[in-house]
């Protein structure tokens, strides 16, 4: 089974980087573009065939070391 | 005094450290590698400054599950003196063992300069050879010394007295300014609830011989020999930890 994990910064956290992307956006004559915030994307193979199983040993990952839940959030898709 | 020195992967203020303690303040150092489970007989821990693993994930993200941390773990639980610089207040972040997060510096720098900090609490066991308010000049050289903690937290740490450093101008103010990083509250350096564990910013260990031009770090590892110093002075109670 596929795990791909999305751990993005909390709303409310700064976030300097999404900024200045979005003012590097602007420059560059995109001026739709605004709250770009910047995440983590990994991906990782589970030895697992049972979906329940695996999400909760996703979710202890995320919990445990992927993401700090103190500043960051996860969410997560199996297949 | 014996004092222990982690080394982590990255690491690479583990020397400076260890030279403070062992050249310039004449104690006996240990250094200790990552996988060490069992430490016995040392008075106090150095978790040092650096790269640990990289910074991978996040800094101090991995290092804080290296086997050695659950020996610092129930040392810190005992009360004993663990002091975490940059890497290492990362690190003890992650770990859990002082509270809140370090965000990446708001300026996206990595920083590298002399700052002033403000010693807010001259009560703990790093700072009792300061003055109330007085003003330090130690070294920083980070990109993610911005400190987080939700505003519960931070209420909590000022009643406290938790917050122990505090980015500051050269005459003690303490301003928006004067912080090089977006730090919350400007905090450069917090102690736990108990006092027995910091985590600072500032590297105190590049400024603590006369030869430097610098000595004002030298004050924090003094202020923890004479902590240690009392408290071996200390008659034991029956039944304290």
């Amino acid at each position: 089974m596929k795990a791909k994990i999305h751990v993005t910064l909390k709303q409310g956290i700064l976030d300097p980087q999404g900024k200045a992307i979005e003012h590097a956006l602007d420059s560059l004559g995109f001026k739709n573009a605004a709250n770009v915030r910047v995440g983590k994307y990994m991906e990782l193979d589970l030895d697992e065939k049972d979906k329940a199983k695996a999400e909760v040993e996703v979710r202890q990952m995320c919990e445990k070391l992927l993401a700090n839940t103190i500043i960051e959030e996860y969410r997560y898709e199996l297949g | 005094m014996k004092i222990g020195v982690v080394v982590f992967p990255g690491s690479n203020c583990d020397h400076d450290c260890a030279h403070v303690f062992r050249n310039v303040l004449g104690q006996y150092v240990e250094m200790i590698w990552h996988k060490e489970t069992l430490l016995k007989g040392l008075d106090a821990i150095v978790l040092p400054g650096g790269f640990s693993y990289g910074d991978y994930l996040r800094t101090g993200a991995i290092a804080r599950f290296s086997p050695v941390m659950g020996a610092v773990k129930e040392f810190a639980k005992g009360g004993g003196m663990v002091i975490g610089i940059c890497n290492g207040f990362q690190i003890l972040l992650e770990a859990g063992l002082l509270p809140g997060a370090m965000l990446r510096n708001e300026s996206l720098n990595f920083i590298c300069k002399d700052v002033y900090v403000k010693v807010e609490n001259a009560a703990t066991a790093f700072t009792g050879s300061c003055e109330s308010g007085q003003v330090l000049k130690i070294p920083i050289a980070h990109a993610d010394g911005n400190y987080y903690t939700d505003p519960v937290t931070l209420a909590a740490m000022q009643a406290n007295a938790q917050i122990v450093l505090r980015y500051c101008t050269p005459d003690g103010k303490v301003t928006p300014e004067a912080n090089p990083n977006g730090s919350l509250d400007n905090i450069a350096g917090i102690i736990n609830p108990e006092g027995n564990v910091i985590g600072m910013m500032p590297h105190p260990e590049r400024c603590a011989e006369e030869m430097l031009g610098n000595e004002d770090g030298r004050l924090i590892f003094v202020s923890m020999l004479d902590a240690l110093k009392k408290a071996r002075q200390q008659p034991k109670m029956v039944g304290a930890g």
